[in-house]
């Protein structure tokens, strides 16, 4: 390295120094761009070993399946917990927020896209920008005092017309508190992320493809579907991840809403269930020292979870890179 | 299955801004119409409006009629899905679709059918692969990959691959913008012979910068220049190739074509 950067200062056709300081800041930035690679693998590294480590003294206390058990009483004697019931909520809950949230908001980002005209596209663009950065708190609220009360009928209705399929079914005749609230409000909640992320991609679409599709007579919807999913699927399934993560973790908006409940329940629109995220923030202050560490146990679940999510997610993106229009 | 274009007072605009102004013109079926003029002065947005390629652009709009075979096809009741199924186009740059392989390229077109309740099977599917990318000089070079991304090819080869997929559907009329621009001399040639070949069954008319390219490939040659500095442009004159070459009627054609200016 350093014995061309000499070399080059005597060599005249390039103009004195100039080449060398660009040598000096790609070395810096090379530097810089590693380090900040390596920072965040380290992070991560220390994040899982600290997760391990401190979760160690519960895992050995309980005295039942940590997988399987529905109950959380990891401060008695002999522990009982196991973290059932928070996969299933947390899953679920998650799964209905998807379920909602990727058709809407890539619906919203195709409308923004290609159909809407300008300055109403920009302006729904702000919007759905804007809508990102709220908080969850106000989310939340929001879905406990607003979106709870309203969405009774919807879950009557469900249970009145879709009850044969037996998750929409509701016995107790109780419709809020729910899974399915719960999942409604993080769908609201990571509709604008799936949306904007999606939009940036379609936006991305070279127009020669796009022409060359409505070239062939396709109309809107197929050019879409020709030019514009297959060119933009990465970039689709990234914004689904990010969504993905942020409702698999959200804590405050669930927590506000459930009422926590350690059951398995597979009829959503009925009160009950519980999160990963909400059940440390809610259990966090009362719990002893193995109660502690079982919430923390709870938490490295979780983060393999995600971790497993985002590792799937760049295996499907990878899967066709030939034909990835990379070349 | 080649139709007639007459084209009659068309004012083509881009929003407010007249880009070309009064253009009127007929091309013959399975005939080379070759458009030559300087940048800038409207070639490729009188194209573009053949098969209303032109109002893909927000706020793009023209006035007056082109007539296909008689028919205007910007009658209020026309789609211009079904004008752009009859009448092909192929770009100055090659945009095959890079997702999917050689043989899905060839019959991206012939998908879009199945909308209207055509069903094809595989080996009619293969029938039309085989056809058009012999059409399109292309069949002898890829017949063992037809499973690879299109978008591994050449850029001869792309373009060629642009090519049969715009025939697989068997349009009445092939457009083609500068098709040759962005290759090398050698597949820019196989373009040329590919073009003589197609002339036999497609109406065509093609853009281009190389004049000695529009004396090769066309019988009819109209000149495009701009009305004067911050005017629109216009067609100046259009007839067959040889005369337009030679003695043109016009002086600022004659001046373009001997290299004068443009
Ligand atoms: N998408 C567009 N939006 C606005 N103006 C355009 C657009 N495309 C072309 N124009 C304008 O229309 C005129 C003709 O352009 P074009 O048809 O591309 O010329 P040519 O193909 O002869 O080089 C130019 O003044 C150009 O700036
Ligand atoms: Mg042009």
């Amino acid at each position: 390295m350093s014995n061309t950067a000499t070399e080059n200062e005597h060599d005249p056709l390039i103009p004195h120094g100039h080449k060398q300081t660009g040598r000096v800041g790609d070395r810096v930035f090379r530097g810089f761009a590693s380090g900040a690679g390596i920072f965040v693998l380290v992070i991560m590294g220390a994040i899982g070993a600290f997760l391990v480590w401190k979760s160690i003294p519960s895992l050995q206390a309980d005295s039942t399946n940590f997988f399987t058990t529905t109950e959380w009483f990891p401060d008695d004697n002999p522990a009982v917990f196991g973290i059932a019931a928070l996969l299933f909520g947390t899953v679920i809950s998650a799964a209905i927020a998807m379920v909602l949230a990727l058709p809407v908001g890539i619906g919203i980002a195709l409308f923004i896209a290609f159909y809407a005209p300008r300055p109403v596209a920009s302006t729904l663009a702000f919007i759905t920008d804007l809508l990102a950065a709220v908080p969850s708190i106000i989310f939340g609220l929001w879905g406990l005092a607003v979106l709870m009360p309203n969405m009774q009928g919807t879950a009557q209705w469900l249970n009145d017309y879709l009850g044969w399929i037996p998750i929409f079914s509701n016995s107790l005749g109780i419709y809020s508190k729910s899974l399915f609230i719960a999942g409604v409000v993080l769908a609201i909640m990571v509709l604008p992320t799936v949306s904007a992320v999606t939009r940036e991609v379609f936006i991305q679409v070279p127009s020669a493809h796009i022409e060359g599709a409505l070239a062939l007579g396709a109309t809107r919807w197929e050019m879409v579907r020709m030019a514009v999913f297959p060119f933009a699927r990465p970039g689709m399934i990234s914004a689904a991840m990010l969504g993905l993560g942020r409702a698999l973790g959200e804590t405050i908006a669930v927590a506000l809403i459930l009422s926590a409940a350690f059951t398995i329940n597979w009829h959503i629109t009925e009160p009950g269930g519980n999160s990963f995220a909400a059940n440390i923030a809610l259990k966090w202050n009362e719990a002893g020292p193995i109660g502690l560490s079982a919430l923390i146990a709870s938490g490295l679940v979780l983060f393999l979870i995600t971790l497993a999510v985002n590792m799937l997610a760049r295996w499907i993106v990878s899967r066709r890179k030939d034909f990835s229009g990379a070349n | 299955m080649a139709k007639r274009i007459d084209v009659s007072d068309l004012d083509i605009y881009y929003s407010k801004f007249l880009a070309v102004e009064g253009v009127t013109f007929s091309v013959e079926p399975r005939t080379v119409t070759a458009f030559i003029g300087p940048s800038g002065c409207g070639k490729s947005t009188v194209l573009r409006t053949l098969n209303r390629m032109h109002e893909v652009i927000p706020g793009a709009y023209v006035n007056g009629k082109v007539l296909l075979d008689g028919e205007n096809i910007y009658d209020a009741d026309v789609d211009p899905v079904n004008v752009r199924r009859t009448i092909g186009m192929v770009f100055q740059r090659p945009n095959p679709f890079p997702t999917m392989s050689i043989y899905e390229n060839v019959i991206a077109g012939l998908k879009l059918e199945r909308t209207k309740g055509v069903k094809r099977d595989k080996a009619s599917m293969d029938a039309v692969v085989e056809k058009s990318l012999r059409g399109a000089n292309l069949w002898e070079e890829v017949k063992d990959r037809l499973n690879r991304p299109g978008s591994g090819l050449s850029g001869g080869q792309q373009q060629r691959l642009c090519i049969a997929r715009a025939i697989a559907v068997e349009p009445q009329v092939l457009l083609m913008d500068e098709p040759c621009s962005a290759l090398d001399p050698i597949s820019t040639l196989a373009i040329e012979d590919l073009i003589e070949d197609l002339k036999e069954r497609y109406t065509i008319v093609i853009v281009t910068h190389n004049m000695q390219q529009a004396a090769r490939v066309s019988s009819t040659t109209a000149f495009f220049n701009l009305a004067g500095i911050g005017q629109p442009g216009r067609m100046v004159e259009m007839g067959p190739t040889a005369k337009i070459f030679s003695t043109p009627t016009e002086k600022a054609t004659e001046d373009y074509v001997s290299g004068r200016f443009g």
